[in-house]
């Protein structure tokens, strides 16, 4: 290999300060005092005010009814990230396998049923899915908030690939041992597909955790509130409540809200990418 | 299908049950629902509705409200997806260049994937504030007269920008996996041919990648159309005057706003046929990439 340019790196560190930048000045701004902020402008190095800031955005309450604190809110958004991502894995899974392990008279077109939710985001059904929710007296439910969530083919597709790629020999050798459906499922495909399971999962609990549109038609209390809508409203009310603007309360909430997924991609990268990759094959 | 199979009647409707079932009550139903209702007029306290055709497409459709969104969201999704992808490729292909520091630059380039755009959105919101934001400021340094809460094009260039960074990230992630992918004596047989690099690229590198730009086309426009919903409700809510309204945000505020069911299911349905157009043109790709 050559050496690779000046210029390469230049053009590398330009991307990365775009990327970086950003989340970085929301960070520092988020420890000043509101006045110097109000004075001066956003600000680049940290300020004296980081636990003074965090300890009020995480244990005061706020909002409009001044009813959630932040701590509230990322003890939903963990209970929304976590469920979104263990029930799709357990979900996709068992469907995965019946589709690929069994020949069964429904299996092709309840595959095809499966396959039709890829093509219909949330987005386009949003009204009637909520009158469903609605009407089953869900809103404001976790259930209501997880499940729908969980009915796209994503994870199934994924552990159906998966599964394809494993060899038939196991299966016949499984036969020959006497092991049930049930046996071989848990005994040997869960223990093989680990690895994925453990990607999809870290893929799954970042789409779970930044859902935005769903949980903000189906909760209407305040103390329901995942991060990713509740900075939404606390920040209209930050601005509107006539005193001093708090932006470093903002700021604070929307540091907040990226850390988590923040933290399990950087901590689980390669499974993550290899993940990503994989899944959209 | 596997060559070995389970031949039982009844097991395989168990497993595949969990799935079938949400999908009937949250997906097959709601979607039905809104394909019906598309097609009902309600009267002002929703008490009676009646069957009308398709008097709410013709209603809908046929509005400049709903022209004016359809052609900020052509213009809006071309944008964010050339730019992300442009962005995006060339940053995957320097850093697949370098040796020293290329995981750091990695790392930094994809973490944003994380961040769910509606945070984005508020961040980006904050940093255009006209009492705090520096980049308000800066727009304002050369005399640009920016103002995104009055002028369309300034809100315009606000959603875009943060939308094009949002997805840098995820195209970078792939654009790099595509890169290592192509194999080595190819590479090394192009550098013997040709000594100048920007040639190199465009002739044999950007053809190999075609499979996945293709492919990421399609996640970029799908991303456009209804993931940057977070990214407007927390920007401009379509401000000013309905010019950085997305067809899917427009979805959103008939029907949750202004309550017009019969309306907002009709551009629904409308929504629905271009995602399955996309998803065809999709699928037609991927059944050449099979035969190759």
């Amino acid at each position: 290999m050559e050496r690779p340019s000046y210029s390469t790196h230049l053009i590398l560190i330009i991307g990365a300060l775009f990327m970086t930048l950003p989340v970085w000045v929301a960070f520092a701004t988020s420890t000043h005092a509101p006045e110097t902020i109000l004075r001066e402008g956003l600000q680049f190095w940290p300020g004296p005010h980081l636990l003074e800031t965090y300890n009020e955005v995480l244990f005061v309450e706020g909002g409009v009814m001044k009813q959630v604190t932040g701590m509230t809110m990322l003890k939903n958004s963990m209970i929304l990230g976590i469920g979104f991502a263990l029930g799709k894995v357990v979900i996709s899974m068992l469907a995965a396998y019946a589709i690929v392990y069994f020949r069964f008279r429904l299996g092709v077109p309840l595959f095809w049923v499966i396959f039709t939710t890829l093509l219909l985001p949330l987005e386009v059904r949003i009204i009637p899915s909520y009158e469903v929710v609605a009407n089953m007296g869900l809103l404001d439910t976790h259930t209501g908030l997880i499940v729908p969530l969980i009915a796209s083919a994503t994870g199934t597709f994924f552990f159906r690939q998966f599964f394809k790629s494993v060899p038939d020999e196991l299966l016949e050798a499984a036969r020959l041992d006497g092991a049930t459906a049930w046996g071989f499922f848990q005994d040997i495909l869960v223990p093989l597909s680990r690895t994925m399971i453990a990607a999809i999962l870290i893929i799954m609990f970042v789409v779970g955790w930044n859902q935005y549109l769903w949980p903000l038609i189906m909760t209407t209390k305040e103390e329901n509130y995942t991060l990713v809508i509740g900075i939404k409203q606390i920040y209209q009310v930050l601005n509107e409540g006539g005193e001093l603007p708090q932006f470093q309360k903002a700021f604070a909430l929307t540091i907040l809200a990226t850390l988590p997924p923040v933290l399990v991609v950087l901590i689980f990268q390669r499974w993550f990418v290899k993940g990503l990759v994989e899944s959209e094959k | 299908m596997k060559r070995v199979q389970f031949e039982h009647s009844a097991i395989p409707y168990l497993f595949i049950a969990p799935q079938i079932i949400i999908i009937s009550i949250f997906f097959l139903w709601p979607s039905a629902q809104a394909i019906y209702q598309s097609f009902l007029l309600e009267d002002a306290f929703g008490l009676s509705s009646q069957f009308v055709w398709f008097k709410n497409y013709t209603d809908t459709i046929f509005s400049n409200a709903w022209l004016q969104a359809a052609g900020f969201t052509l213009i809006f999704s071309s944008l964010v997806t050339f730019l992300s992808l442009a962005l995006a490729l060339l940053l995957a292909v320097k850093a697949n260049e370098v040796i020293h520091g290329a995981s750091t630059y990695k790392t930094l380039l994809m973490w944003a994937y994380a961040i769910a755009p509606p945070v984005a959105g508020l961040m980006g919101n904050l940093m255009f504030n006209p009492i705090i934001g520096d980049l308000y400021n800066f727009m304002n340094l050369f005399g640009f007269d920016f103002d995104h809460k009055l002028d369309p094009v300034d809100a315009g260039f606000v959603v875009v920008l943060i939308s094009v960074w949002k997805q840098v990230s995820i195209n970078f992630i792939f654009f790099l996996a595509g890169l290592q992918g192509i194999p080595k004596s190819v590479q090394e047989a192009a550098k013997m041919d040709c000594n100048s690099s920007t040639r190199r690229f465009w002739t044999i590198t950007f053809p190999l990648l075609a499979p996945t730009t293709f492919f990421l086309m399609v996640i970029n426009i799908t991303y456009a159309f209804f993931e940057t919903f977070g990214i407007i409700d927390t920007t401009t809510q379509g401000a000013p005057g309905g010019a950085t309204n997305t067809l899917v945000y427009k979805v959103y505020q008939d029907g949750f706003r202004g309550a017009d069911i019969g309306g907002s299911s009709a551009q629904s349905v409308v929504l629905m046929i271009l995602v399955l157009a996309l998803t065809v043109i999709q699928f037609r790709y991927i059944e050449k990439k099979v035969h190759y």
